[in-house]
């Protein structure tokens, strides 16, 4: 069936793709990797083979130990953000996707409401964090209700652009990473197991936890690292949620490059690389993405 | 499993329902808002309906680009996704077969998918400056070099041409449709070749192999058989390809340039703007990206029942 003259039809119809990609994606990286070494005066950035970046960006982080370097401590907070919003997303999204899964026996049903929690996923991110402002503001109707239900006197003011709110919008955007993979795993898995499992006498329990949860691995791993990815680069709901007040590692980039400091801003991208990369090596080892497709 | 409905369904529907609230009450909330009376405030309670802050939004509210920021993500968003629908379609057939690179170009796109947006944005603001400063630096060395010079001949005045014009007229690569573009699809192209890869292992190649049998050609064989059958999931791919980037802003933050897009557009509204135009700013945007998932999935339901009409004829004795 392959002649010789198409078996370099796959090579051109990849060319788009890659050429997208090696443009965009892979010699943007390679400059910023070189640019991370150069210097900048005002208006232009300079060759230069110097350490200064990675030394600015690390600064003072070795000997004020035992005491955290704001670095340290950025990335300290931005983890925080990363595993506190994991554990939720993971809880909500491992719940949602078994109710559909095990506890919805009609198909379409299951494909409406599956759908139903990833329509928004389509919509605007930046609205969808705008819209709790009126929700969750000094006069929004959170702080309304609680005040006419005498819960407080005074509007509580952590709702809003606080660690709250940015823990909130993070998880409120990105459960869906979560739900769609464990949803793809779980509705692969053999219904007559979890029957052989209730009829040895398994607990609700102990048949997700013996035989669901091990079977969803790799979609708990496809959603974790996309969850975790997101909020480790996350500067846009920490910017917009928190106020503008809260650092993270993405954040701290953003501002960089405002201020022109192009090679600094391109070495601490490296070290939030090298960062993303280590965890979701980690992730990695725990499943093979390519089967899963 | 039991046929009786358990305690634990009513939970769990309650668990699901209260997300679904989570999910959508927020958003519904500025729906509601941005049709406040003209002496309302961000909050509720409503000082009367009217079509106030709209109309306020269409003036352009002080801020010039808000119409030029919608129409620039709407064109922007129609590039993408006719490139991320063609291009996905190409690499899928790529990746039906063996060549050297795939592994290799596959975990590129999953590394495009998920490494952190502000890296990318930064690395392709990095690659246009660089571009740009190369450009710049010919410019003046041509001048330099061919402009008042002794004996100058045809050619040098050519070269000490382009170098002034260069020098007079270059400002930047970087803009909407290169940088803007390019960022866009590193964000969009992943997805589309995702679903790409879904559908083709799913993929029966009989159909294509008749198709063969009974003299089609290759072009042929795509149109008239791959085509119709991978439909729904191409409508799949424009859907993600549109709305991706119609509400991109991460990667778009350092890399579209002095044009504005849309979600940058409300970002920057939101610490300068005190009234409810922002949520109707939002009641639009959403409106569009709802336009744009109710035609998606009404295509998909006419396609199907077209398909249940025209489809097999097998046992009819047609």
């Amino acid at each position: 069936m392959l002649d010789e003259k198409s078996r370099w039809t796959p090579y051109w119809q990849a060319a788009p793709l890659a050429i997208v990609f090696l443009v965009f994606f892979v010699l943007p990286l390679a400059i910023t990797f070189m640019v991370s070494f150069w210097t900048y005066t005002g208006y232009s950035i300079e060759p230069a083979l110097v350490g200064d970046n990675y030394a600015s960006a690390f600064d003072k982080c070795i000997d004020s130990l035992p005491d955290l370097c704001t670095t340290f401590r950025t990335y300290l907070s931005t983890l925080k953000f990363c595993l506190m919003v994991w554990l939720i997303t993971l809880v909500l999204g491992f719940t949602i996707a078994y109710y559909l899964v095990f506890e919805i026996k009609s198909p379409t049903t299951r494909i409406v409401l599956a759908l139903l929690t990833t329509i928004p996923f389509w919509t605007s991110n930046v609205i969808r964090m705008i819209s709790w402002i009126p929700l969750l503001g000094r006069n929004g109707l959170v702080n309304q209700a609680l005040m006419g239900a005498g819960i407080t006197h005074e509007p509580v003011d952590w709702l809003l652009y606080s660690s709250f709110s940015v823990t909130l919008s993070l998880v409120h955007i990105n459960t869906v990473f979560m739900i769609v993979p464990i949803l793809n795993s779980m509705s692969r898995i053999d219904k007559s197991l979890i029957e052989a499992a209730y009829d040895n006498g398994a607990s609700a329990w102990q048949t997700i936890w013996n035989v669901i949860v091990p079977l969803s691995k790799t979609g708990i791993a496809i959603g974790s690292i996309f969850v975790i990815t997101v909020v480790m680069g996350d500067f846009i709901s920490i910017g917009l949620m928190g106020g503008q007040q809260i650092a993270s590692a993405g954040k701290v980039i953003e501002t960089q490059i405002t201020a022109l400091q192009f090679p600094i801003a391109a070495a601490n991208a490296i070290v939030l690389l090298a960062a993303v990369l280590m965890i979701i090596w980690t992730l990695l080892r725990f499943v093979d993405i390519r089967k899963e497709l | 499993m039991t046929e009786t409905r358990s305690r634990a369904f009513y939970i769990l529907s309650a668990v699901f329902a209260l997300y679904v609230l989570f999910l959508y009450g927020p958003t519904i909330t500025i729906l509601v808002l941005s049709f406040q009376g003209p002496s309302g405030g961000m909050t509720f309670p409503m000082n009367g309906v009217s079509l106030h802050w709209f109309h306020n939004l269409w003036a352009g509210i002080g801020v010039p680009n808000v119409v030029d920021a919608l129409s620039n993500s709407l064109k922007l968003g129609i590039v993408v996704t006719i490139i991320t629908v063609v291009i996905s379609i190409l690499g899928g057939y790529a990746f039906r077969r063996r060549f050297r690179g795939q592994d290799a170009l596959f975990f590129t796109a999953i590394a495009s998918l998920i490494l952190p947006s502000i890296v990318v944005s930064l690395g392709i603001a990095l690659e246009f400056q660089l571009f740009n400063q190369t450009i710049t630096g010919w410019g003046d060395s041509l001048v330099e070099n061919y402009v008042d010079i002794e004996n100058p001949t045809a050619w040098t005045n050519f070269l000490g041409f382009i170098g002034s014009s260069i020098q007079d007229n270059f400002q930047t690569l970087m803009g909407l449709f290169t940088s803007g573009l390019g960022a866009h699809l590193t964000w969009t192209l992943p997805f589309g070749l995702l679903i790409m890869f879904a559908v083709f292992n799913r993929f029966n190649p009989a159909y294509e192999e008749a198709a063969r049998d009974l003299g089609a050609s290759p072009w042929q064989t795509f149109r008239f058989v791959v085509l119709p059958m991978i439909l729904p999931s191409l409508i799949g791919v424009a859907l993600f390809g549109f709305t991706l980037s119609w509400d991109e802003i991460a990667r778009s933050s350092q890399a579209v340039g002095s044009a504005n897009t849309l979600p940058l557009t409300l970002r920057g509204l939101t610490t300068t703007v005190t009234t409810p135009v922002i949520y109707a700013l939002g009641t639009v945007t959403t409106a569009v990206s709802f336009a744009v998932i109710g035609t998606a999935i009404l295509t998909l339901l006419i396609v199907q029942a077209r398909r249940r009409r025209h489809g097999s004829d097998a046992g009819r004795g047609v």
